[in-house]
């Protein structure tokens, strides 16, 4: 019977699996543990649905519902110091929630902490952009919708920025094959000669990089050549290994292998 | 009707024959002072910059895509090419977030001596930055001088790890090899010398009449901005905001060493220059004090932590256990706890973020790369309306880009 591949998730799979194996955890800490996050922690429950938060490595991860982001964050930035979003993006959980996990990752300079608002939305949902309130989301967001397919509210400019505009699949996504899709695979060519020259192309052109042992009429043998398009996918004829063509060059003397002497030690 | 699948002349969004005077200039990405693949569209009237919009992208390899499949340690050259100029300082910003997910310490001597690889990485990253700025502006000779230094000091990384560019010279848990012979005496030698070469770069930058007009009142970000746009680093300090994450959220060793942070409120490009040149004298005293620390150290150079770590050498090849584990983690790879974390780091170019999901398994669930240069080639979106053309060279110079990171 053929192994099963889950569609919705085609990222490598460790070889190694261990049925009994129970992962540790990163230690999360009660909030209350530190006071200034207990602090920004009280003034977001005041005002918004906070669903769970802890420490976690030394910083405050706050879990809200996705229609506060843009309150929370505004209230953070306004009334908490929280000054730079230093990134923000997203987590495919697409395979076992049908979710995208989104995260802000905030720093206040004056307070040295960072802190962490994390959000989710459904896969056809959007989300509101922030990009009023920081620069900064303008590139990140964009980025989030190219890498993962998040449409973002009231965004000036919401288009992909890594990718190129026609690029068709979201690339960070659980469902994308780690070496692109069909489109991915043709892209250039359907760019360049249209997609009716897939046929006459054929995949074996395809990659420009690619290598082929036996193409004669592309590929040099150093070492082992042979009249160019001479067939040898069935075997070679044996070339001897010259380094010098057989009546020697003019006023070069011919390299005699029968008088010459091999240095073994290169220092002596 | 152009069709939007053929590559032919065809350019989104412009149409040539507009009814005003504007005039779409296309800057890259194959432009020499655009420090890489940077495409920038200015909208122009006259030689003034109406609009600018940065295109980014000619260098996108998929990284978070690779390591999502990809043990840890496995990841771990692919970081080098992200900011090819500083690689170590890459290796070192994903080693950390690794150790801090794990909760490892790594031994001193580890510690002193990826202190050593941060702080030359830093001044190559500088030197490289003066070298190439100051070319594009057309000083000539400070490229020669500049690069001159840098290769001593890729001399002497290569001494340490084999590699110039790419170095991977930092592991999980701490760094592979012993400093060599001669090392600390060579770097000694480079650092005694060093304030005389800055000496001779300032003395035909700081006065030069073309460079202070070139460089003066250009490229003015304020602070607002600057925190807006989440900019770190020089671009942050130039703006007058404190923010040195070396000193504010010390990591390895840095709260044991002294050194200033350079700040300035100018904000314009000569302000940045004047910190990276301060930053140079900052990062050699550094220098000089992780070499005193190094001689006081324990041989010990990875952390032992046999579930996640790799046995030294002699112990894989005498003891049957360690050599068990090490198959193991070779083959299977580390497994981390379940958890996240964001762990920045100082890298030359400014905060070096690293945020890692790890649901467990040998492979990161999510790992997303914060790269510094991201938001600094964001910010020419605001930052160049207003300048003219020669301007835009400057200011792309000191905002020291680098696309490796841009683009990832």
């Amino acid at each position: 019977m053929r192994a099963y591949t889950p569609k919705d998730n085609v990222q490598k799979k460790p070889y190694y699996t261990d049925r009994y194996w129970v992962a540790p955890q990163v230690a999360k800490h009660d909030v209350s543990s530190d006071a200034v996050f207990t602090d920004d922690l009280e003034a977001i429950k005041s005002q918004f649905e906070v669903l769970d938060a802890y420490i976690q490595v030394d910083q405050m991860v706050v879990i809200i519902n996705a229609c506060d982001n843009f309150g929370v964050i505004e209230m953070l930035k306004n009334e908490r110091e929280y000054n730079q979003l230093s990134e923000m993006s997203a987590i495919d959980w697409l395979a076992s929630e049908g979710k995208f996990e989104i995260f802000y990752q905030m720093l206040s300079m004056s307070k040295r902490k960072r802190l962490r608002i994390k959000c989710k939305i459904d896969e056809k949902e959007s989300i509101q952009s922030v990009e009023k309130l920081f620069r900064s989301a303008d590139w990140s967001e964009r980025e989030m919708y190219d890498m993962f397919g998040v449409v973002v509210n009231n965004h000036p400019f919401m288009k992909r920025i890594l990718m190129p505009d026609d690029w068709e699949g979201f690339p960070l996504r659980k469902t994308y094959p780690l070496q692109g899709d069909e489109f991915a695979a043709w892209y250039e060519v359907d760019k360049i000669f249209g997609k009716e020259a897939r046929e006459i192309i054929g995949p074996e052109n395809r990659d420009p990089a690619r290598i082929d042992r036996y193409d004669t009429e592309r590929f040099s043998r150093l070492g082992h050549e042979v009249p160019r398009g001479t067939d040898i996918s069935q075997g070679e004829p044996d070339t001897p290994l010259v380094y010098q063509e057989p009546e020697g060059v003019f006023l070069i003397e011919k390299f005699d292998a029968e008088q010459s002497v091999v240095i073994s030690d290169r220092h002596r | 009707m152009q069709q939007s699948n053929r590559l032919r002349p065809f350019f989104e969004n412009i149409t040539f024959d507009r009814a005003d005077n504007e005039m779409i200039l296309n800057f890259g990405p194959q432009h020499p002072s655009a420090h890489g693949q940077l495409r920038l569209m200015l909208h122009m009237q006259q030689e003034q910059i109406t609009k600018a919009h940065p295109d980014i992208g000619y260098l996108h390899r998929g990284m978070e895509k690779m390591a999502e499949n990809m043990i840890y340690n496995e990841f771990m050259p692919t970081t080098d090419r992200m900011d090819y100029i500083a690689s170590s300082s890459n290796n070192y910003g994903f080693a950390l977030a690794v150790e801090r997910l794990i909760g490892l310490d790594v031994p001193r001597r580890a510690k002193v001596i990826r202190m050593m690889l941060l702080e030359t990485n830093r001044l190559m990253s500088h030197l490289f930055w003066l070298a190439t700025t100051a070319l594009d502006i057309g000083a000539m000779t400070v490229f020669l001088f500049a690069f001159r230094e840098r290769e001593y000091l890729m001399d002497l990384i290569e001494d340490y790890c084999g590699a110039r560019l790419t170095h991977s010279a930092v592991r999980i848990g701490g760094v592979p090899l012993d400093l060599p012979d001669n090392f600390i005496e060579d770097l000694r030698k480079f650092l005694d010398k060093l304030p005389e070469n800055i000496k001779d770069y300032e003395d035909l930058l700081d006065t030069n009449r073309i460079w202070l007009m070139r460089m003066e009142n250009v490229g003015v970000i304020s602070k607002e901005m600057a925190l807006s746009w989440g900019c770190s680093g020089v671009m942050l300090r130039a703006s007058g905001v404190e923010w040195d994450i070396r000193k504010e959220e010390p990591y390895e060793l840095y709260d044991e060493v002294e050194f200033n942070v350079p700040v300035s409120d100018k904000g314009d490009n000569y302000a940045r220059y004047k910190l990276y040149m301060a930053e140079m004298k900052e990062s050699a005293k550094i220098l000089y004090q992780v070499i005193d620390m190094y001689a006081g150290t324990e041989p010990a150079l990875m952390a032992h932590a046999p579930q996640y770590i790799s046995a030294p050498k002699l112990d894989i090849m005498t003891q049957n256990y360690s050599l068990m584990q090490h198959f193991v983690l070779v083959t299977q790879g580390m497994r981390p706890p379940v958890g996240e974390v964001y762990i920045p780091t100082e890298s030359p170019k400014g905060e070096l973020g690293y945020f890692i999901n790890s649901q467990g398994g040998a492979y990161p669930y999510r790992l997303k790369l914060r790269a510094p240069s991201f938001w600094h080639t964001g910010i020419l979106t605001d930052l160049l309306p207003g300048h003219y053309i020669p301007d835009v060279v400057s200011i792309i110079g000191t905002t020291n880009i680098v696309f490796g990171e841009v683009d990832r």
